[in-house]
């Protein structure tokens, strides 16, 4: 009911173009080369476990503690250790070229059950919105990830940049 | 021998003022009107913002399970299902326990750890059951495991509303939606991402008109409001729910520093009247502190670190602790909490604190 109103502005959802602006965020060769980190985090909060958790020091946010996570592209080599300690959930590791015709996303996710892996679910946009279908690839629901499972799901290609969650 | 710390409240800033002041050899009394320690950090499931220092990216809770066992490594002792009801002017602290004869103790000195409490808006229909605050959604979801709505309106969308909604959804719950009076979110964009992404709206410049149903809550009248805050004419839509949460803010719980006379400061920007406090965290009575939500609302996180901070202040002040390395510890606390207090959300608080100190001097 209320999701059928028209929104005016500030409905919490971050435009594509805003977070392309994001500092550090990957090119398209970048994404072309293989798994990479976006960070979704665009406000001055002080917040830096993603700096000190980063195994490749590819995630800047120095002094003051209100930096925006900067990425360097170049370090960073998709590993996911990040996206669980996020507490924005914010972060996802996007692998473009994961085939042919699709693209693979690790997500956070919190909620209960965890899909199976090989399942079909519904790939949502930032507004929950239906894109496409995604399939489970991975689960990781393992101790070091803080009760944040992280889940990895394929999604045709042209969706790598629009898919950031799933609806069971 | 009087307790040379009587605690009054067993939250982040209390628990952290123990272990603090234990370390450092002083005698303390934490008391606690719960039947557990902790405070709102057993409600609080989301992984903490913050540095290292915060334990960023750690849950609430569990942080809350360190601190006790820290508290107990220290053989802190510990007053539950304790109220406190009044404080004399000779430091004398009135409490009552159940089934216990013991009921005051003299302090020599005291810290009012006591949080904050709710507030509410107001509106037809406020008092019917399934209108609750989202303290106690939250209670009633993490301590009791009890769902106590199926559908559920969201009023206000500070990170407290936001953060429910997502935890109302985890435990099953279908949230219709999260209505915010303001035309702008006023918590996170990260923790109003989340709550997106699972498809829940969030609406700024509404409000809510009504709560309908006999004698519970089956639905409510929302409606679009212009930037005087009045109700735009045929905006008004009923929404079916049966739980209404209320996440309008929260205020300094600040009845003991009422009864001690204690000077108080208006400080909107930190949730009211506030006690009045220097930098050491001492109020206008010599030798009785604040720290944490009473001392003007913020987060957790400063309220830990005001806790610590008043432990080695104590802890100076009795001799336990030499003065320069009282300095050196009291300067890296300003500094995480000054750095808590930067950006655009935390400048508010910054700027409020700031008054607070100059009213002081």
């Amino acid at each position: 009911m209320l999701d059928k109103l028209p929104n005016d502005s500030n409905d919490g959802v971050l435009s594509l173009e805003r977070i392309r602006a994001l500092p550090g965020y990957p090119g398209k060769d970048r994404f072309d080369e293989g798994p990479v980190v976006v960070i979704e985090c665009d406000e001055d909060i002080p917040c830096n476990p993603c700096e000190d958790i980063c195994p490749e020091g590819a995630i800047t946010v120095g002094e003051p503690i209100i930096n925006l996570p900067c990425i360097n592209p170049d370090k960073c080599n998709g590993c996911i250790v990040c996206i669980s300690i996020c507490p924005g959930l914010c972060m996802f590791v996007v692998h473009k070229n994961f085939s042919a015709t699709e693209s693979l996303i690790y997500i956070p996710y919190e909620m209960h059950p965890v899909p199976e892996k090989g399942s079909i679910v519904k790939g949502c946009d930032r507004k929950g919105e239906f894109a496409c279908d995604a399939r489970v690839e991975k689960t990781i629901l393992i101790k070091k990830l803080r009760k944040t499972a992280i889940l990895a799901i394929a999604v045709p290609k042209r969706y790598f940049e629009i898919v950031r969650a799933i609806k069971l | 021998m009087n307790d040379e710390l009587v605690i009054i409240g067993a939250g982040p800033a209390g628990l952290c003022a123990a272990i603090e002041a234990s370390k450092n050899n002083l005698k303390v009394l934490l008391i606690d009107e719960s039947d557990r320690p902790g405070g709102q950090l057993f409600l609080q499931t989301h992984k903490f913002f913050g540095s290292r220092h915060h334990m960023a990216g750690v849950r609430g809770f569990q942080i809350g399970n360190d601190l006790l066992k820290q508290a107990s490594d220290y053989g802190i002792e510990l007053l539950l299902n304790t109220i406190v009801w009044g404080i004399y002017p000779d430091k004398r602290v009135a409490f009552a326990t159940e089934g216990e004869k013991k009921c005051s103790v003299i302090a020599q000195n005291i810290l009012i750890s006591t949080g904050a409490l709710e507030k509410a808006i107001y509106f037809k229909g406020w008092t019917k059951p399934g209108v609750m605050s989202a303290g106690a959604i939250q209670h009633m979801m993490h301590v009791h495991r009890v769902l106590p709505g199926k559908k559920v309106l969201i009023v206000g969308s500070g990170n407290v509303g936001l953060i429910v909604a997502y935890q109302l959804a985890q435990a099953g719950a279908d949230v219709v939606g999260v209505i915010e009076s303001l035309s702008n979110i006023g918590g996170y964009q990260v923790h109003a991402g989340k709550i997106r992404r699972m498809g829940i709206p969030i609406l700024t410049s509404y409000t809510i008109v009504e709560a309908q149903g006999t004698p519970c809550v089956e639905s409510a009248v929302v409606a679009k409001i212009d930037d005087r805050g009045i109700i735009i004419n045929d905006t008004e839509l009923e929404v079916l729910c049966d739980l209404v949460c209320l996440a309008v803010g929260l205020r300094p719980f600040d009845e003991l520093c009422r009864v001690l006379d204690l000077k108080m400061v208006y400080i909107p920007n930190l949730g009211g009247f506030v006690p009045l406090h220097n930098e050491n965290m001492e109020t206008s009575f010599n030798g009785i502190y604040v720290a944490g939500d009473v001392a003007g609302i913020e987060e957790a996180n400063t309220a830990m670190d005001e806790g610590r901070l008043v432990g080695i202040v104590v802890a100076e002040k009795l001799g336990k602790i030499p003065t320069k390395k009282a300095g050196e510890l009291k300067i890296q606390i300003r500094k995480r909490l000054a750095d808590l207090r930067l950006g655009s959300f935390g400048s508010v608080r910054a700027s409020g604190k700031a008054e607070i100190i100059k009213h002081w001097q």
